[in-house]
């Protein structure tokens, strides 16, 4: 008996250990981002980077100005979440509104596929179909400008958008709705004024889950962004190329020599990424949660 | 009901069915792409052969290998260590600070953008560790990757098997880990596979993490041990698509490869969404 007690316990500690490993994970990401980030403010100073408007790494002497690059993730994440939040409410809403049985059966396996595809794909589809059309059809220089990284990044979120919205639409108490019926209100109406209300900060998180996922993406853009360091003008940056943290981090550590300034104001693009991401993603569960425990409290 | 409510609501339903119907139409087009182009490609000899001329001609089988490379290496890793994680979570944690900071390092992980894990893989596996630009850099960052999903759909599959069978186990007096063990283990399998088999979908279609970590532009030769560079699919199609002076020419090669890598993730995902299904109906039977 005590042998097995002894077991159990060297069982339970093993199980504790694989239990932090995520804890311990990010953070080690941090760690080692951050080191090598805020190495480069040893040589250059930490607020022209952050107020820099010019990435020439190469250039004699260096400039590592974060702000095209932010603003060129910025123009391409506003396009892309301008583009997939409507639509993907809107398909939310249908499956989980208005279509059958079976028109949903074939709906969410497509969105599956569509989270499924690997973005190098999606990079490539880009690349050439929508990049060619969109230069005929605007009459453009190029194809590979900021609208065309906005629309594959739209697709992109879709899935993301889509399936959380849909979670947060269908957990709307039916009394509510029905409610609003009997008081003679259309189905519109209802789906308007009192679904969609109702699962807002669930829709919200979904947006910000979106819009995340859309920030992080690297190979998309990259294939289809055209990758010109400059900060993009708005409105009319959306039809120019631009360069986003991301596609710098991959398209250029291949040619970097480890250990240079080149190299850490790389990591350090890398952690104003991972903070953005790590703040959106805590935004999102938070929302996520608050509206869980307002359900719950309706019931 | 006034005729102008009637009608907006025509006009939305239209508008809502419109929108359900674009992104129907968006998936079919981008597989129809693909699968159109590259299917007058596909050959055993394009499967099995090294490109040839500069990678304008010949096969894509040393960017198959490597992607089943890293596949097998990652998820040697990530499987035992998420499924451990997950067993933790449902099974041992009490609710808490420690388990809430644990899902909230989850959540965050699954949110990290590949370029960072990249990055992350560069600084720790390829610098740190000394293990250089390789295959064992990469499959670790993938591993990484992959933890989240894993430990989620291994926790749902444990929420799934009811309490009454740990109880059941435990009053006849059997402990607690042999409980999990022999009880509730056997009836989360079919969901940890799920999981398992949706993170292998992701590994394959990686592309940033392996570039910073390893993958090669071209090797003549295959990989022949942990600590080789390698050559993987969704790599190998983001440089034939983009890099060299024949990218027109090559147009058929790079719809193949796309459409090996696409087919390879959506079999892959398909298969699990199956096992979900069967097991989801036995459950309800």
């Amino acid at each position: 008996m005590k042998k097995g007690l002894y077991r159990e316990k060297a069982i339970e500690s093993l199980l504790y250990l694989s239990g932090v490993t995520a804890v311990v994970i990010l953070f080690l990401i941090c760690i080692f981002l951050f080191k090598d980030g805020i190495a480069l403010f040893q040589k250059y100073p930490l607020i022209e980077f952050l107020t820099g408007t010019r990435w020439y790494p190469t250039s004699q002497p260096h400039q590592f100005g974060l702000l095209p690059l932010l603003f060129g993730s910025m123009i391409v994440t506003f396009g892309a979440i301008v583009l997939s939040v409507p639509l993907g409410i809107a398909v939310a809403i249908y499956i989980s509104e208005l279509a059958g049985a079976k028109e949903a059966d074939v709906l969410k396996p497509l969105i599956e596929i569509l989270a499924g595809i690997p973005s190098v794909v999606y990079g490539f589809f880009g690349l050439v179909v929508l990049v060619p059309l969109l230069q005929n059809m605007l009459d453009l220089p190029t194809g590979q400008n900021a609208l065309a990284g906005s629309i594959m990044l739209g697709i992109m979120a879709l899935p993301t958008i889509i399936s959380i919205s849909e979670d947060a639409i269908s957990s709307v108490p039916r009394a509510i709705k029905e409610g609003s019926l009997a008081l003679g209100s259309t189905e519109w109406q209802t789906i308007y004024k009192v679904t969609v209300p109702a699962a807002l900060s669930g829709i919200s998180a979904a947006a910000m889950l979106g819009i995340g996922r859309a920030i992080g993406e690297t190979m998309t853009v990259m294939m289809v962004t055209g990758n010109t360091a400059v900060i993009p003008g708005f409105p009319d940056g959306l039809f120019a190329p631009v360069r986003t943290m991301t596609a710098t981090i991959a398209l250029e550590m291949g040619e970097v020599p480890q250990g240079s300034e080149h190299f850490y104001a790389l990591f350090a693009i890398g952690s104003i990424l991972f903070i953005t991401t790590f703040i959106t993603n805590i935004i999102a569960e938070y929302i996520k949660r608050k509206y869980r425990f307002n359900l719950g409290a309706g019931q | 009901m006034t005729k102008k409510a009637k009608l907006n609501q025509k006009i939305a339903f239209s508008v809502l069915r419109f929108g359900a119907a674009l992104v129907a139409s968006i998936v079919v087009i981008i597989l129809l792409q693909i699968t159109i182009n590259g299917y007058s490609v596909l050959s055993i000899e394009f499967l099995t052969e090294m490109p040839r001329n500069r990678m304008t001609e010949g096969g894509i089988y040393p960017a198959i290998l490597g992607t089943i490379y890293l596949i097998i290496g990652s998820m040697s890793v990530a499987l035992p260590l998420g499924i451990l994680s997950a067993i933790y979570l449902n099974e041992y944690a009490q609710p808490g600070k420690t388990k809430w900071i644990i899902e909230m390092a989850i959540i965050n992980l699954a949110g990290t953008p590949s370029v960072v894990f990249g990055l992350f893989g560069l600084a720790m596996f390829v610098k740190y560790l000394g293990y250089g630009a390789s295959l064992l850099a990469s499959a670790l960052t993938l591993a990484l990757m992959a933890l989240p999903i894993i430990i989620r759909a291994s926790q749902e599959a444990l929420i799934t098997v009811p309490e009454e069978y740990r109880y059941a186990s435990l009053a006849l007096g059997v402990t607690k880990w042999q409980t999990i063990r022999q009880v509730v283990l056997p009836a989360a399998i079919p969901g940890m596979i799920t999981g398992a088999i949706l993170s292998v979908g992701r590994v394959a279609g990686e592309t940033a993490p392996i570039l910073l970590t390893g993958a090669a532009y071209f090797l003549p030769r295959l990989p022949d041990s942990v600590y080789s560079q390698f050559m993987a699919l969704p790599y190998h199609l983001y440089v034939i698509a983009t890099a060299g002076t024949n990218i027109a020419q090559t147009r058929p090669i790079q719809y193949g490869t796309a459409l090996v890598l696409l087919a390879i993730v959506l079999s892959v995902n398909m298969i699990a969404v199956m096992i979900r299904r069967h097991y989801r109906r036995k459950l309800r039977n």
